[in-house]
């Protein structure tokens, strides 16, 4: 009989998101910028999912993020399961819940608008949560969710 | 910042839109004043518009101001690649408001959020021109002395125009019916008349345009047909001059109709159409003096009550 094993390692404190579609997980990377946390972070890629087939998982030792941190993650995973670790054990579970405004996060698809010719951040107001409608706070373009290019 | 900056109208309320045309009435009754006595405007041009950039100009002098500014955007610092920030901050420091114009969508918005001193949006890209869509209500008002229930055909080049999308959102507060005659090529956006059903603004579309089409209109809005707008050059060819209008289409016209055009105009009205009642496209330019005199005292804080007690008028 084969052994069970965990395929990631248990964490003791800190961060696990889990159910990232595999072909996200280096947005998610960036959108959270973990090249820049110090801790231990732990990445798994097309790990075996009842749920989605493949899948990957991220756990972040010893940070915790803010729910405006979190709430980026809409962008590209909205569906993705949030677990706060202490001591091995989990303590909370956080959904990702689409902001009302997202700033420096995405790109202006009008090539005309200031923020792809001026150095600054780009803002869009979410105008419809469910659609994933988006409109630029400068040029008024509007713009739906499947359709955004990552700063 | 908060300042009192002119982005944009569409936002603006039914009771302020009314408050500007009669603040923009008082000046058309005295013109000259010294009310911005002391005070300097610039106007920063990062692309070339003389008739937007004269008006304002104008405004300004004949309220006393001092103007400084540029006119045209290769003798800035903009050409050497200096940010728009730079440029608003640096004269900021020598100015009390910015007019100004930019070839980039949200370039005013921008620098209304970055600026110390309040900005006013004399067009940016194709996204707003509020200044116009001020002038154009003034000239609604006035001619037809309401804004309430008119009929309102806007024709030609619906689908690039900001002139007439600013029309439509500005005018949702009053219960226009509008008419939409362009070309398919150039046909009213579905976004805007999405707007219309949202708003409960009554729409007509047509194609034709001809005497009977334009028998009910109280407003005529005509634009150009610009020929760099098609991808279909023989498209362009066959309604070129579809959407022109002659003097014998406007035997069944009412006789409040005006006829108003944002200018430039090329032939898009028969040039006899100028000794009619109906033309009404160059007061038009005028009232758009007395509407930028509004913006820019609205936007430095000076109110209805200031200009109706103003003791600086120049008989």
């Amino acid at each position: 009989m084969k052994r069970q094993e965990l395929q990631v390692a248990a964490l003791q404190n800190g961060t696990v998101i889990d159910h990232i579609p595999s072909s996200k997980i280096f947005e998610v990377i960036n959108l959270l910028h973990l090249e820049k946390v110090s801790t231990s972070v732990t990445i798994g890629i097309n790990l075996k999912s009842k749920k989605m087939g493949h899948k990957s998982i991220l756990k972040i030792a010893d940070r915790f993020f803010t729910d405006e941190e979190l709430n980026q993650l809409s962008v590209v995973t909205p569906n993705v399961s949030l677990a706060i670790i202490r001591d091995y054990e989990v303590v909370e579970k956080k959904e990702v819940k689409m902001p009302d405004e997202l700033i420096g996060i995405i790109k202006c698809d009008n090539h005309k608008c200031i923020t792809n010719n001026e150095p600054m951040k780009t803002h869009f107001h979410v105008l419809d949560k469910e659609k994933g409608i988006l409109q630029c706070r400068y040029c008024n373009r509007e713009v739906t969710l499947n359709n955004v290019k990552l700063i | 910042m908060e300042t009192r900056s002119l982005v944009t109208i569409a936002r603006h309320s039914k009771e302020k839109l009314l408050y500007l045309i009669e603040m923009a009435q008082e000046f058309e009754r005295h013109p000259n004043r010294k009310i911005l006595d002391g005070k300097i405007v610039a106007t920063l041009f990062f692309e070339p518009s003389t008739r937007t950039r004269l008006s304002f100009e104008t405004a300004a002098n004949r309220l006393g101001a001092k103007v400084i500014g540029f006119a045209d955007p290769k003798v800035t610092s903009g050409t050497k690649g200096e940010t728009l920030k730079d440029t608003i901050m640096m004269v900021s420091n020598y100015a009390d408001i910015i007019v100004m114009r930019h070839y980039l969508e949200g370039a005013a918005q921008y620098a209304s959020e970055i600026s110390p001193v309040p900005i006013v949006n004399a067009g940016d890209g194709a996204n707003q021109h509020p200044s116009q869509t001020m002038l154009d209500l003034y000239s609604i008002y006035k001619t037809q002395g309401t804004l309430e229930n008119l009929n309102i055909y806007l024709v030609g080049d619906l689908k690039y125009g900001r002139t007439v999308h600013s029309i439509i959102t500005a005018m949702r507060h009053f219960n226009p019916t509008f008419h939409f005659i362009a070309p398919d090529e150039l046909a009213m956006p579905d976004y805007y008349k999405m707007y219309c059903k949202e708003n409960n603004i009554k729409y007509f579309e047509h194609q034709d345009f001809d005497s009977h089409t334009i028998a009910d209109a109280d407003i005529l809005y005509m634009t150009r047909v610009q020929r760099e707008r098609f991808t279909d050059l023989e498209e362009y060819e066959r309604v070129k001059d579809r959407y022109l209008l002659k003097e014998d289409m406007l035997f069944r016209a009412r006789a409040n109709m005006k006829i108003l055009h944002p200018l430039p105009r090329v032939n898009e009205i028969e040039y006899s159409i100028d000794n009619t009642p109906y033309a009404y496209y160059f007061q038009q330019a005028r009232n758009g003096l007395y509407a930028r005199q509004a913006l820019i005292c609205d936007a430095l804080g000076i109110t209805l009550d200031d200009i109706k007690n103003d003791k600086t008028i120049i008989a």
